[in-house]
C-alpha cells in the first residue's frame, strides 16, 4: 500500500512538471469552457431568485437525520 | 464469501412554502398527500417491526431515545416499492431495495421525479400564488442538516468492529467525487466565512467516529441495527455520512464504490493499512480543501491525501475483482464502476475542473466562482449562497444543476418507468406488484412484510424476510395468474 501511495505522489509531481508542454491543448479547451460558462452565467442572471438576500435568509430548515 | 450487496438510498429533502403558511411538517404532509391521493390508493406503513434504537454493538437504547419516527405523520408505500413519508420536518423517500448502483441511480432519479410531480399536485391545492419548493440538499446554511442515507446488506457474521474501522477511510475520502459542494462553513465554533467553499454539504456535522445517533452528535459510522430481514443472517449497514447528489455519476460511484469496499471487508481482504489516525477532524479537513492536496494521518503514522487513499482503495478493488469477481455488487455494473472510479480519480488528480460534468462540488464551484468574478462580488455575498441553494432546486426551470450539463447514466425511459414500477430483482417487486394489483386488500406494508385483509379473519401477514426473494423471477407468474389477493395468498401457502 505504501508503494501505491508513493507512486501517486510521483504522478502528481510529474503532472506539475509537464504543465507547460500541455498548455496549447489546455488553453483551447479552456476557451471553450469559458464560453460555456459565460452562457451558463447569462442563464443564471435570468433565473436566480430575485432578492437573493431575503431568499437565503428565509431558507431555514428544521434539523433532520 | 461476500453476500449480495442489496442496497437503497433514503433522501430527506429541504422544503419551503413561498407565499403561504411555511410550516415544514404540514407542507411535507401536503406534498405527500397530494401525490398519493392523485396517483394511487393510500396504503400506510406498518410499524410493527421497526427497532431504530437497536445498536449493532449489542444493546438497545429504546429507553434513552425518543422514537425516531413520528408514527402519526403521513407515511405511504408506493407502487414502485418505495416508502414516501414525513420524517421530522422533511419529506423523505426511501427507494425500494435494489441490487446494484445503476438500479440505485434509476430509482433515486425516479424519487426526484416523484417529488417534482408532488410539487405540481400540491400547488393545485395551495392558495393562488403559494408554491411548495423542494431542494435535494443537506443543509440550510445555518447549522441545520438533514440526511441522504444509504443502506447495504451485510452478513451478520462479519464483526461490526471490522466493518466500522475499515469502511471509515472510504467515507472520509469519497467526498472527492461525491461531495455536493457548499458555500461557507457550518462547523460549530467557526465563522461561515472561514471556509469559502467546501466539497461536502454534510462534513461539518460529524462529531463521532461510531454511534447510534443520526440527529445529534452524528457519527461517521452509524450503528443502527435494524436489518429489516432475517437478523440471524443479515445486518443492514445504515450510512449517514454522505451528501444527496444531483449528479447521476456521483450517486452511481458513491453507491458502487461503497458496495465494492464493503464486499472486500466482508471477504476480509481489506487489511488495516489504510485505517485513519483521527477520522473526525479528517472528514472536515478533506471537505475544506478543494485543492485536494492536504494530507491526513493514517493510524500507522504515514500521511496521505484523500486521493491517494482513494487510489489505494481502487487498487485493492481491482485486485479483488480479479481474485474474487464482482458478483456481490452485480458483475457488469461492478466492472463499470471500477473503470469509472479509476478514470474519475485520475481526472481529479490532473485537474478537478475536468470533471465539472460529473462531480457536483466541481460543477457548483464553477458557477459560484464564475458568478462572483462576473459581478465582482465579495466572498460572503448572499447571491453566492443563493446559487448554492438553487443548484439543488428540484424545479427544472429553476434548478441550476439541470443547466450545468451533468452527464447522465440511467436510461431516461427506465427512470420514468421506475416512478410507478418496482425493481424486478428484489422483494420490492412483490411489494410493488401487490400494491398495484390488489390495493384494496392490503392493510399495511413495510420492508419485510405485507398485511392483507381478504375478508377472512384474521388479517394475513406475509413475511418477506429474504430481500432476494419475491423477485419477478420468483413471483411474476404467480401474481399475473392470481385474479384475487385471496387466490394469491392461497397459492403462496400464506
Amino acid at each position: 500500500m505504501a508503494e501505491r501511495i508513493n507512486k501517486q505522489k510521483t504522478t502528481s509531481d510529474r503532472t506539475d512538471e509537464t504543465v507547460e508542454e500541455a498548455e496549447p491543448a489546455v488553453s483551447e479547451s479552456g476557451e471553450k469552457l469559458k464560453a460555456d460558462l459565460d452562457d451558463l452565467l447569462d442563464e443564471i442572471d435570468e433565473v436566480l431568485e430575485t432578492n437573493a438576500e431575503d431568499f437565503v435568509k428565509s431558507y431555514v430548515q428544521k434539523g433532520g437525520q | 464469501m461476500s453476500i449480495h450487496k442489496v442496497c437503497g438510498i433514503e433522501t430527506e429533502y429541504g422544503i419551503v412554502v413561498r407565499g403561504g403558511d411555511n410550516n415544514p411538517v404540514s407542507a411535507s404532509s401536503l406534498l405527500i398527500n397530494a401525490y398519493v391521493s392523485a396517483t394511487s390508493k393510500k396504503v400506510g406503513w406498518d410499524f410493527e417491526d421497526e427497532t431504530p434504537a437497536n445498536d449493532a454493538r449489542g444493546f438497545n437504547l429504546d429507553a434513552v431515545f425518543a422514537p425516531e419516527i413520528e408514527t402519526t405523520l403521513v407515511n405511504a408505500v408506493l407502487p414502485n416499492g418505495a416508502r414516501y413519508y414525513v420524517d421530522h420536518a422533511h419529506p423523505e423517500i426511501s427507494i425500494p431495495e435494489v441490487t446494484n448502483a445503476l438500479e440505485a441511480v434509476t430509482w433515486d432519479r425516479a424519487a426526484d421525479e416523484i417529488i417534482r410531480r408532488s410539487m405540481r399536485h400540491a400547488d393545485n391545492i395551495l392558495d393562488d400564488g403559494a408554491e411548495v419548493i423542494v431542494y435535494k440538499n443537506n443543509s440550510d446554511g445555518k447549522g441545520n442538516s438533514y440526511g441522504c442515507h444509504e443502506n447495504y446488506l451485510m452478513a451478520r457474521e462479519v464483526p461490526f468492529g471490522r466493518i466500522a474501522t475499515q469502511i471509515t477511510p472510504h467515507f472520509v475520502t469519497r467526498q472527492v467525487f461525491c461531495g455536493a459542494g457548499k458555500v461557507g462553513c457550518e462547523q460549530p465554533g467557526r465563522e461561515p466565512g472561514d471556509v469559502a467553499y467546501q466539497l461536502s454539504q454534510r462534513a461539518d456535522f460529524f462529531e463521532e467516529e461510531i454511534g447510534l445517533e443520526t440527529t445529534l452528535k452524528r457519527p461517521i459510522v452509524n450503528t443502527r441495527d435494524e436489518p429489516h430481514c432475517d437478523p440471524q443472517q443479515y445486518r443492514r449497514l445504515h450510512v449517514i455520512a454522505g451528501d444527496a447528489n444531483m449528479s447521476e455519476v456521483a450517486t452511481y460511484l458513491k453507491v458502487g464504490t461503497t458496495a465494492i469496499v464493503l464486499a472486500m471487508i466482508e471477504d476480509d481482504v481489506m487489511g488495516d493499512d489504510l485505517v485513519l489516525g483521527n477520522p473526525v477532524p479528517a472528514v472536515r479537513q478533506v471537505s475544506h480543501d478543494p485543492t485536494l492536496r492536504q494530507t491526513i494521518m493514517l493510524r500507522d503514522g504515514r500521511r496521505a491525501t484523500a486521493l491517494e487513499i482513494q487510489f489505494g482503495l481502487l487498487e485493492r478493488a481491482q485486485k479483488y475483482a480479479q481474485t474474487h469477481g464482482l458478483e456481490p455488487v452485480g458483475a457488469d455494473v461492478g466492472h463499470d464502476v471500477l473503470a469509472r472510479w479509476e478514470t474519475m480519480l485520475t481526472a481529479l488528480e490532473a485537474d478537478p475542473e475536468s470533471v465539472a460534468d460529473q462531480v457536483d462540488w466541481v460543477a457548483k464551484r464553477r458557477l459560484v466562482d464564475g458568478f462572483r468574478s462576473r459581478h465582482d462580488l465579495p466572498a460572503d455575498s448572499p447571491k453566492l449562497k443563493a446559487i448554492d441553494l438553487q443548484y439543488h432546486d428540484l424545479r427544472t426551470d429553476r434548478g441550476l444543476a439541470y443547466r450545468v450539463g451533468l452527464r447522465t447514466i440511467a436510461d431516461p425511459d427506465e427512470i420514468i418507468d421506475a416512478i410507478t414500477e418496482p425493481p424486478t430483482t428484489t422483494r420490492a417487486y412483490f411489494r410493488g406488484r401487490c400494491l398495484q394489483k390488489f390495493p384494496d386488500d392490503i392493510v399495511a406494508a413495510n420492508w419485510d412484510s405485507m398485511v392483507f385483509d381478504v375478508g377472512r379473519d384474521p388479517l394475513r401477514r406475509v413475511p418477506m424476510m429474504e430481500p432476494l426473494r419475491g423477485t419477478a423471477h420468483h413471483v411474476a407468474t404467480l401474481i399475473d395468474e392470481s385474479t384475487t389477493a385471496a387466490e394469491l395468498l392461497d397459492r403462496l401457502g400464506a
